[in-house]
């Protein structure tokens, strides 16, 4: 077996392709992108894994899923034992074989790589969860004996599903609050139909349930039920808070509320949770714009203007104040977006929205940036050329900027220790804050980041969470 | 799991009182705050102030006029139907504290959520001056119950039917130029007439507070569909509010952002109203 891959590694230097809709046709559905490799493919794909001694891609992977015994036993078409061994550490492992940047994760380190392409890991976790739901492989999974101890999860996004999951199988009674009426936080408001299919989500969500999650939607912590009331009165051994970094960051100019000026939370959730663009057989409604401007330069902006045009519009385009190198959205995702006709603008920071006087959008004013010094984030520092203002047309803006940590917990919590940018203070190792019992993780402790990141924090504060309630018996 | 209604009746032709199941809610809840619902899987998240609640019962009080869709379809709901979604209490609450005599003004549905803050407001040892308007007679809601919490109470219809014959702001300016003297001003209704009492106690420099009802997506901050300019600063009315100084209050945005989806909104009543609608 090892002789016959070494022999296949030295044939295949890059990844077996992914097929994908062409973008003329995809740019006009929601369907998602690409089709995900066959069980051939696979194969091949994961035959062409060194089984390297070291392993480095597994310290890649914020979840430290043992890669290779996966890959492997998809090269000797055991899938059976693939989906066992990635289940065993990744409860969403069809959410993550999507949206993870694995080219600056797991295949960034792995030593094929070094000279060729990588093994293309994230696609075969993709494919073996995929393979999984469609055949149902995988062994029932292992959960311990109830330990008679309650645990609350508040926020069904990507932490707190993997804190749910793991403290359930860990043998914890779980409830899982979330404030939306259905599941998955950004991943089923944020991330656009195209990338994550819902369907493909709701079987995860289903897997944590069937682990014992009990979940509550329709419940804002915080306001119907205080952190503090969770750990006393309602009987909770510790509480998890993954609420995310819900609010959006404005650009700060002038005609920022102008009628046609979204947050990119506003116009993707409109779209995605709301299926606002199925209007009118859903209620929500919205207006797409058919020259749009995206301000940003991440994986949001690039879901917001690829969506933009999905919606009908005839112009799509990106103003970053940066360079292309600079930009924090995955490479994939930019391509996806050039392939399908976004335009881009680089080094153009916003100065004004200007308005109809009903007040509608009809167009931006920007300026020129260059880049100077490099700032705390390692990226050159944009800096405004004077004088160099112009104007452009659209009817519509999406501000995908970031966001800040979501208020409502904090604010009722007031012994809850918080940063200087309000997010909650932790420690690393265990996720746990300034209020013993209480653990926290994910973008709420960060500040936007990654969906694999906050599910990494979600694991190991499951872990931190065992911990104090063992020592507490 | 659904909220169950476990009251209904049409207190005026155009809007009906629910009482809904819903413990959580009634638990926590305080004046000035609001929940959301939507009622089916295709439904559209709808903000509606609580008009009252009863901790004991575990029951919240909506008021709502059929203006669009999802309140044509909610009023189509009977006792013993549930409604798929309804959460809260969201936003922050009034702070009613010892104001001295407050002008407490309802416009039209605006009677409904400004009930608990008067309600509030009398307990708190304020006096209270209430003035509630309609466009006209039959349209004057919770008349009694408001009556019940004021120590004066006056009644304005637009088409003179019943009570003064004007605006609650000519009501206002009648008792300011009688010698009235107040403390506090606070103004629930559509925003012309929130605007219009602004404009009215801006000049006679009494402190108002509003409650604006925008247009929401998840009510938790997320979205800022809500935001308003308030002070020269954006706020959200679902997390900064929905409570606000008016006198701070840019009207103008805030009316062109109230009117944003009327043409959908129009489109998905008429196909409601035709059948063809979601439900």
């Amino acid at each position: 077996m090892a002789e016959e891959k070494k022999e296949k590694k030295k044939v295949v230097r890059e990844k077996y392709p992914m097929r994908e809709q062409p973008p003329a046709e995809r740019v006009r559905n929601y369907k998602e992108v690409p089709y995900g490799y066959d069980v051939e493919t696979a194969v091949a794909e994961a035959s062409r894994c060194l089984a390297c001694k070291d392993s480095p891609c597994i310290g890649g992977c914020p979840v430290e899923i043992d890669i290779p015994a996966f890959v492997r036993a998809i090269a000797d078409r055991d899938f059976a034992e693939a989906i066992r061994v990635m289940k065993s550490y990744n409860n969403l492992p069809a959410v993550c074989g999507r949206v993870c940047p694995q080219e600056t994760q797991c295949e960034q380190l792995c030593i094929l790589g070094k000279k060729f392409e990588p093994v293309a890991i994230g696609r075969l976790e993709r494919f073996i969860a995929d393979y999984d739901y469609e055949h149902k492989v995988a062994p029932p999974p292992k959960i311990d004996p109830p330990k008679g101890k309650k645990v609350a999860v508040v926020g069904a996004g990507p932490a707190g599903l993997t804190a749910a999951g793991d403290l359930a199988r860990m043998g914890y009674g779980v409830v899982l609050y979330e404030a939306f009426h259905d599941t998955g936080g950004v991943l089923r408001y944020g991330i656009p139909e195209f990338r994550l299919p819902k369907a493909i989500l709701d079987k995860e969500v289903d897997y944590v349930r069937s682990l014992g999650v009990k979940v509550e939607c329709n419940m804002v912590i915080g306001k119907v039920f205080t952190v503090e009331e969770l750990l006393g009165e309602m009987g909770f051994g510790a509480v998890f808070i993954g609420t995310g970094a819900g609010l959006p960051r404005w650009m700060g100019v002038p005609g920022e509320n102008l009628i046609g000026v979204y947050s990119s939370n506003e116009w993707l959730t409109r779209i995605n949770l709301m299926r606002a663009y199925e209007f009118p057989k859903y209620d929500t409604p919205i207006w797409p714009g058919k020259n749009v401007i995206v301000i940003g330069g991440g994986n949001t902006a690039m879901d917001s203007v690829r969506t933009a045009l999905r919606m009908g519009a005839d112009k799509a385009s990106i103003y970053y104040r940066r360079s292309e190198k600079e930009m924090p959205a995955r490479v994939e995702e930019y391509h996806h977006a050039q392939q399908e006709g976004v335009q881009f603008r680089f080094l153009v920071a916003p100065t004004k929205v200007m308005g109809t006087d009903d007040g509608w959008v009809r167009g931006m004013e920007f300026v020129e940036m260059e880049l100077g010094e490099p700032d705390e984030s390692g990226r050159g520092r944009p800096i405004e050329k004077k004088g160099s203002n112009f104007e452009v047309d659209c009817d519509m803006v999406v501000v995908a900027v970031g966001t800040f940590p979501n208020p409502i917990i904090p604010e009722a919590t007031p012994r809850l220790e918080l940063t200087k940018w309000r997010t909650i203070k932790v420690d690393e190792e265990t996720g746990a804050s300034s209020i013993p019992g209480v653990f926290a993780g994910g973008d709420i402790v960060t500040g936007g980041a990654t969906v694999i990141s906050a599910m990494g924090a979600g694991k190991r504060a499951a872990r931190g969470i065992d911990a104090y309630l063992s020592g507490n018996k | 799991m659904g909220y169950k209604i476990l009251a209904r009746d049409d207190i005026t032709s155009e809007s009906v009182r629910m009482v809904v199941a819903a413990p959580h809610v009634a638990r926590k809840c305080e004046p000035g705050q609001f929940i959301m619902y939507r009622l089916d899987d295709k439904g559209e998240r709808i903000p509606l102030t609580i008009a009252d609640f009863d901790r004991a019962q575990g029951t919240i009080t909506i008021i709502f006029q059929k203006v669009g869709k999802s309140t044509y379809h909610l009023a189509t709901f009977k006792v013993g139907d549930e409604i798929r979604d309804f959460v809260g209490p969201l936003g922050r609450h009034m702070d009613v504290g010892r104001l001295g005599t407050v002008a407490c003004l309802g416009g039209g549905l605006g009677i409904a959520p400004i009930y608990p803050k008067v309600r509030g407001l009398k307990e708190a040892g304020n006096r209270v001056v209430s003035i509630i308007g309609a466009r006209r007679k039959d349209l004057v809601i919770l008349e009694s119950e408001m009556r019940a919490q004021s120590d004066e109470l006056y009644v304005t219809t637009d088409d003179g039917s019943y009570g003064l014959h004007g605006f609650v702001t000519d009501q206002l300016k009648i008792l300011v130029d009688q010698g009235h003297k107040f403390d506090a001003c606070l103004a629930v209704g559509p925003i012309p007439m929130m605007e219009a009492v602004c404009k009215l106690t801006a000049a006679l420099k009494l402190r108002t507070i509003v409650s604006l009802d925008t247009i929401m997506v998840d009510g938790t901050g997320m979205c800022g569909s809500c935001r308003v300019t308030v002070g020269g600063e954006t706020k959200f009315a679902c997390v900064d509010g929905p409570v606000f100084d008016g006198h701070q209050v840019d009207w103008a945005e805030a009316k062109a952002r109230q009117c944003r989806y009327r043409p959908q909104e129009a489109e998905a009543l008429a196909r409601f109203r035709e059948g063809k609608g979601a439900a």
